[in-house]
């Protein structure tokens, strides 16, 4: 069969969604951002919600996020991003609202916010993306960086007695009762963006029930930040990230 | 025989390569020109997709399109 006879309207089994625009990202090349934007706005347009769904971007380098989400975005300020999730679900109910964020914005500046949405237990989707660094500003260490993992402000090696522990915050918002599903999961491979997608689409599925708060932690690349080409990134994500920061399921309530 | 093909946005690929080791059958490399950005985009290089989407699923920038023949 030649190119010409398959590449028809009726063959197609792949294409990029609609719920992303047009524009091409910003992010460095193998960025798993991109792949983990991507399946948000594939679970959006598969669940058919494009337009009940309010997204809320982070400051780090998904600050732009909202230039790619072909749905109603709300920039927040830094690590603020579970508190204006929180004004705009309560707002909103009938919406679905997720939030978008780093490790530094999540886990360092916004911690307050992130306990305490989650022990709250508002009825949001919030999704993580590890990549144990600061990415956009230049990749200092932040407080997921692995111990001995070098960054620009840890050029020997994060050393855990003056520098502290890295920290697994999605293991302590599972320990909190207002979260419902609390998961780990990465897209470097096919397999693993099927599992993450299933994922996603699950944290969102649970926003019917107004269950609580559905997070999904992506342990991801910073290429740029590690100072490695994308594949050799995916690699050390899998030989270094994965042993401290195992993927599946964390917490899943009845 | 070829069941599968893919169709590469060449202007949005950024070259990263991340691609090329999901694909099962070799298809896919990265060519030695460039795009408009000065990224070595990827191309096809043989006959032998399947259409299993495991490149475009695993693509950060949603550069490939597939298809598959029945
Ligand atoms: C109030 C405030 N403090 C500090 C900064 C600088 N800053 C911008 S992004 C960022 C951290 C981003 O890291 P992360 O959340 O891990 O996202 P990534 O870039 O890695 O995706 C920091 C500290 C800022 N913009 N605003
Ligand atoms: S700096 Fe790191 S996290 Fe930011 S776009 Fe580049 S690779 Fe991605
Ligand atoms: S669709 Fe599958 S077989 Fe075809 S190029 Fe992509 S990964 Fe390879
Ligand atoms: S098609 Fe996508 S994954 Fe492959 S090299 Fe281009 S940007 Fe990277």
């Amino acid at each position: 069969m030649n190119r010409e006879d398959i590449i028809k309207p009726e063959n197609l089994v792949y294409r990029r969604t609609p719920v992303l625009t047009e524009n091409i990202m910003h992010y460095c090349p193998g960025c798993g951002h991109g792949t983990a934007h991507r399946l948000v706005a594939e679970v959006i347009e598969e669940m058919g919600i494009q337009e009940k769904t309010i997204g809320i971007a982070p400051v780090g380098c998904s600050v732009l996020a909202y230039n790619y989400f072909e749905v109603d975005m709300q920039e927040a300020a830094h690590g603020r991003a579970p508190a204006l999730a929180t004004a705009v679900k309560r707002l909103k109910p009938d919406f679905f609202v997720f939030s978008y964020q780093g490790d530094g914005d999540l886990a360092a500046i916004g911690t307050g916010e992130t306990i305490h949405a989650c022990n709250r237990g508002e009825n949001i989707t919030m999704i993580f993306i590890n990549n144990g660094i600061y990415g956009m500003t230049g990749g200092q260490m932040a407080p997921t960086t692995l111990e001995d993992m070098k960054t620009s402000t840890s050029p020997y090696g994060r050393e855990v007695q003056s520098m502290g522990n890295p920290l697994k915050i999605t293991e302590l918002l599972a320990q909190l009762p207002g979260t419902c599903y609390v998961t780990r999961q990465a897209v470097y491979t096919p397999a693993l963006v099927r599992k993450c997608k299933r994922a996603i689409r699950q944290a969102f599925e649970n926003q019917k029930e107004n269950k609580g708060v559905s997070f999904v932690e992506i342990v991801s690349n910073c290429n740029s930040g590690w100072k490695m080409t994308p594949t050799a990134s995916n690699q050390w994500l899998e030989d270094n990230m994965l042993p401290f920061y195992p993927l599946g399921d964390i917490k899943v309530s009845k | 025989m070829a069941k599968g093909a893919i169709v590469i946005d060449i202007e949005r690929c950024k070259g990263c390569g991340v691609c090329i080791p999901a694909c099962p059958n070799k298809v896919i490399a990265l060519a030695k020109k460039v795009n408009k950005k000065g990224y070595n985009y990827l191309e096809v290089q043989n006959d032998n997709c399947i259409g299993c989407a495991n490149c475009a699923i695993v693509c950060p920038d949603g550069v490939i399109t597939v298809y598959r023949a029945k």
